[in-house]
């Protein structure tokens, strides 16, 4: 109620300083013609002027000030807070008012506060990566002095207990759940890229427009449905009828399985893969297609020899960033790669990857002071680290692929 | 103003139309053609009432002519006249562009090639082209040699395929430039090295025709020299058309010599008589560079 209440006299401030600005320009263009500025903005800015300092100090007051009130005077200090702040924002808009003149340029002051506030906007996304960076790096050092990096990073075994038995020594070998991460990645793409790929030749070379129109979005809509959808159908589905077709030659593939999560993982990727080709594939000029064509090669000899070489480097962008993704991804995961944390060759067997054991390891009570919470983040960072370097050279190869062509 | 033009348009293609009549352009002498400097060549290409369509829009209309043997044939005119279109008709290049149709008859050495059913890996074997802008593929210059032969099945050794690589490359007058570095990506290459590329590229399939659609206009003056010296040389072997914007151009290479506007065809003849003395006063007004 009192929330709404103060937003209410902001919206009134605004509104009244504005509509000052804008009055008393429109009354001097009458007297002096032609003003520097048209009026909406000398209003703009006098809006300006009264409404951020007065959104600063409120602003202040929201992230500190509840912390050092006193609950005796809270009314009271809230009262001052209030009053300051409509006063100051009061003050801003008596000033700008005054400054307002023919030759004033309020024009290109709103301009300039504009393009602030679009840096400020861009600004955010930064800081926020920085600051994920620093709380799991900071996390992690807390971690390593429980367990030293040697043990973590290239321990064979993971079994942290669980932090209600004590701190007493688990094993927490990153190993395991890296060795799990990497096969379950290694499956997606094998699953992936040949489809991906051969769709992005399809619907490039063969396709007619009006299929193509049809098709891509289709296959685009596979990028939209939930992780968790895909989870549900891979530990539904996939999973049994890979066991029960396991069965039939005689192997023994678990329902919940490193097979099963990777095949779903890639049909989840496949329209990466495919819309990013595409792209790629679409920018090989049609110079070097007819070139090939008018030597008398047929159409796939053209696409074997001359484009997909010519597409090459960015087809390995496109697959390092579908690589990047199935790494990260964790639902699909959670529910069909059986959570096993052991090294194991077959993947028919359960596995279990870094995104699962962040999962378990954060689920439930948690203690953030023990090793076996604090390993989350350890594994936050390897994982940030990973994906961090694959974009990295993705984006390298991707870049120095266009410039090629331009 | 735009019905003065259309009257304009209209009248300039009956003019065509009884043009053609005149010059008895249907019933040519289809054995042999006589070109001013050599001896009557005979026929290689025959085209009768081509028509080219790309969807609704016609881009030809009702083009007949007869390509001598062993000779340059130049098509000239201004920009959309329909030249390089009708060039695109003796390889079916057209044929890679969505919604185009071609009717009417091309015969190639008496077998015609509009046909659909026809193999058209097998003509662009016998018909090669060279390209606008320079096009080498981003492989280095003895793989963008090799690559026709290849793709034919053309070679049995190792030893074969450099010998055609060598060979190319000297037809074409590259070789001496590039010997030492065959295996550098031919993207390296200057414009008018690359264009020779090209020209070499299409030479090692051995055709018998080689089509070149404005292949000097990404050059400079020098490699432009270079090149048309090469098309000269080459004429003794080959069947050569040369798309060109260039009226000096087509009066240094070409024997004959063909003028397109509008999708039709306004004259055709031995080069020395289009530019002396032509028949049609839109040619010499193009020619001496009143339009166009």
């Amino acid at each position: 109620m009192n929330s709404m209440l103060v937003t209410l006299v902001l919206l009134l401030l605004l509104g009244f300083a504005y509509q000052t600005g804008w009055s008393r320009s429109s009354r001097l263009a009458q007297v002096e013609g032609r003003l520097h500025s048209k009026p909406i903005y000398h209003g703009a800015l006098v809006a300006i002027w009264a409404i951020v300092p007065a959104l600063l100090i409120l602003g202040l007051w929201a992230l500190f000030g509840t912390a050092t009130a006193n609950t005796r005077f809270r009314t009271l200090t809230s009262a001052v807070v209030l009053a300051s702040a409509f006063g100051t924002g009061a003050i801003g808009l008596y000033l700008a008012r005054n400054r307002i003149s023919a030759r004033f340029r309020a024009r290109n002051e709103v301009e300039r506060i504009i393009r602030y506030l679009l840096i400020g906007c861009s600004v955010v996304a930064i800081l926020t990566t920085l600051g994920i960076v620093l709380s799991l790096l900071g996390e992690a050092l807390r971690f390593f002095t429980f367990v030293s990096p040697v043990d973590f990073f290239f321990g064979t075994v993971w079994n942290p207990r669980f932090s209600s038995v004590g701190t007493g020594s688990g094993d927490f070998g990153l190993l395991p759940l890296l060795w799990g991460t990497v096969m379950i990645a290694t499956i997606a793409i094998l699953v992936a890229l040949p489809i991906g790929l051969m769709t992005a030749v399809y619907l490039t070379q063969y396709a007619k427009p009006k299929t193509r129109n049809i098709i891509k979005p289709m296959i685009e809509v596979l990028a939209g449905i939930p992780t968790i959808v895909y989870g549900f159908f891979a530990l539904v589905t996939v999973g049994p009828a890979l066991a029960g077709l396991g069965a039939m030659f005689g192997l023994d593939i678990r329902a919940t399985s490193a097979l099963t999560a990777g095949i779903v993982m890639g049909v989840m990727i496949i329209p990466f893969i495919s819309s990013l080709s595409d792209d790629v594939i679409r920018q090989v000029p049609r110079a070097l297609r007819d070139g090939s064509l008018g030597l008398g090669a047929t159409e796939s000899e053209t696409i074997r020899r001359v484009i997909l070489p010519a597409a090459l480097p960015g087809i390995v962008g496109a697959v390092l960033l579908a690589v990047s993704r199935a790494i990260g991804e964790t639902m699909i995961v959670v529910l069909a790669a059986g959570n096993s944390p052991y090294l194991r060759l077959n993947p028919g067997e359960p596995v279990s990857t870094v995104t699962v054991t962040i999962v378990n390891q954060l689920t439930g009570d948690t203690d953030f002071s023990s090793p076996q919470s604090l390993v989350a983040f350890a594994l936050g960072l390897t994982l940030f680290a990973m994906t961090l370097v694959l974009n990295i050279a993705a984006l390298f190869i991707v870049r120095r692929y266009r410039e090629q062509y331009e | 103003m735009m019905n003065a033009l259309r009257e304009d348009l209209t009248q300039m293609n009956m003019v065509v139309r009884q043009l053609a009549v005149d010059t008895d352009l249907y019933t040519l002498p289809s054995t042999t053609i006589r070109t001013p400097d050599l001896e009557p060549q005979p026929v290689k290409i025959k085209a009768r009432n081509v028509n080219v369509f790309y969807g609704e829009k016609q881009a030809i209309h009702d083009v007949s002519i007869d390509i001598p043997e062993k000779a340059v044939t130049a098509f000239i005119g201004p920009s959309g006249c329909g030249k390089s279109t009708f060039l695109r008709c003796f390889n079916r290049m057209n044929d890679t562009i969505e919604g185009s149709r071609v009717d009417g008859l091309i015969e190639l050495d008496g077998r015609s090639i509009i046909d659909r059913s026809l193999d058209v890996v097998e003509l662009r074997a016998r018909v090669g082209m060279v390209f606008q802008k320079p096009n080498p593929f981003p492989k280095s210059i003895y793989e963008n040699i090799a690559y026709g032969p290849r793709i034919h099945g053309l070679v049995r050794s190792k030893a074969d395929l450099d010998e055609i690589v060598e060979r190319s490359l000297r037809k074409a007058g590259l070789f001496d430039e590039v010997k030492d570095r065959l295996h550098d990506t031919a993207t390296g290459l200057s414009g008018g090295q690359q264009q020779r590329l090209c020209i070499a590229r299409a030479i090692a399939v051995s055709p018998e025709v080689i089509l070149m659609d404005e292949p000097c206009s990404a050059l400079d003056p020098i490699a432009t020299a270079r090149v048309e010296e090469l098309i000269d040389e080459l004429r003794e072997n080959y069947t050569i058309i040369i798309v060109t914007h260039s009226m000096q151009q087509a009066a240094r290479v070409s024997q004959r010599t063909a003028m397109f506007h509008l999708g039709n065809l306004v004259e055709e003849g031995p080069t020395e008589k289009i530019f002396t003395s032509p028949e049609v006063k839109r040619t010499q007004d193009y020619i001496t560079g009143r339009f166009g």
